[in-house]
């Protein structure tokens, strides 16, 4: 049960991603973004949140065009898993490996706070663990959080059930406070809150354990 | 050889920071803005022969993000 964490210049969530990994269980390596191939056997790859290339151009933009990720588009391509937080959630719409955008919050300002999110669906093996429909709390930290996608996508999303998270309060205009989105296989999962940042109860909420430990039980079975 | 990218936020997209400046002139006094869009110009130094086919796949592909943004090149030889 292997995990790879990429790291950008500008990453700086990266370490905090690897922790989370490795205490649900899993073998954890740092992929720097100028490799073009993952470790062999790895079964999820996380894209950390941070400040990739200083968020040059478009948030996530420079770093959807390095190497690696040409790799983990080929890793999703070919069923694997990923999980893209923050900034990873913004490289993944940016390689259009995940539907949609994420553009300046409609605040304009930089938002770092915990935030409730209702989860959408369990059937991922990122949500699986929560039960539908549930209130949770995990740290959101962002200036680009917000969701946008033309209305044949938002139905198509919705008509699929992927939207995973939403907000229970919209924290920066995301359209129809979406939070985080699934592929149509549902083994990518992209989403503007840190997960990794609640993992236990000293970090004020545990909630994002859940998903690292249901993504574990299910992995280590398969 | 040279070429101008603008790339805007295609007009169905609520542009949060331009409608940040349009608030701002309304309060210094600027009367009658009834809409601001804000978005970027990228300046570009190209080799001879480059072709407005090269630059508009360079948007394509890096200097505008399509799901978001709309983008007009403009080559000067």
């Amino acid at each position: 049960m292997k995990a790879a964490v990429l790291v950008f210049p500008g990453s700086n969530c990266d370490r905090d991603l690897a922790v989370a990994f490795r205490a649900a269980g899993f073998e954890t390596q740092m992929i720097w973004h100028k490799d073009a191939v993952l470790p062999a056997g790895v079964d999820i790859v996380g894209v950390p949140g941070g400040f990739s290339y200083g968020d040059y151009l478009r948030c996530g933009a420079i770093a959807a065009q390095s190497p690696i990720m040409r790799a983990v588009a080929a890793h999703a391509a070919a069923g694997g898993y990923v999980l893209g937080i923050c900034n990873g959630f913004q490289v993944l719409c940016e390689t259009r490996i995940l539907p949609g955008a994420l553009m300046r919050n409609a605040g304009l300002k930089f938002v770092c706070r915990p935030q409730k999110l209702r989860v959408e669906t369990t059937d991922s093996l990122f949500t699986n663990g929560y039960a539908q429909g549930a209130e949770i709390t995990i740290p959101i930290a962002h200036h680009d959080g917000n969701y946008v996608a033309d209305p044949e996508t938002l139905a198509q999303l919705a008509a699929e059930d992927r939207v995973a998270f939403r907000y229970v309060g919209n924290p920066n205009g995301a359209v129809d406070d979406i939070a985080g989105v699934l592929s149509a296989n549902r083994r990518v999962l992209g989403l503007m809150p840190h997960p990794e940042r609640a993992m236990e109860p000293a970090h004020g909420s545990a909630d994002g354990a859940v998903m690292f430990q249901s993504l574990a039980q299910a992995l280590v079975a398969a | 050889m040279k070429a101008t990218v603008t790339v805007m936020l295609k007009s169905g997209v609520l542009d949060p920071q331009g409608e940040a400046v349009k608030s701002a002139l309304g309060s210094l006094g600027f009367d009658g803005v009834a809409g601001v869009r804000q978005g970027k110009v990228i300046e570009l130094d190209l080799a001879q022969g480059t072709t407005e086919a090269d630059v508009t796949a360079m948007c394509e592909k890096l200097l505008a993000n399509t799901v978001i943004e709309s983008y007009r090149v403009e080559m000067h030889p």
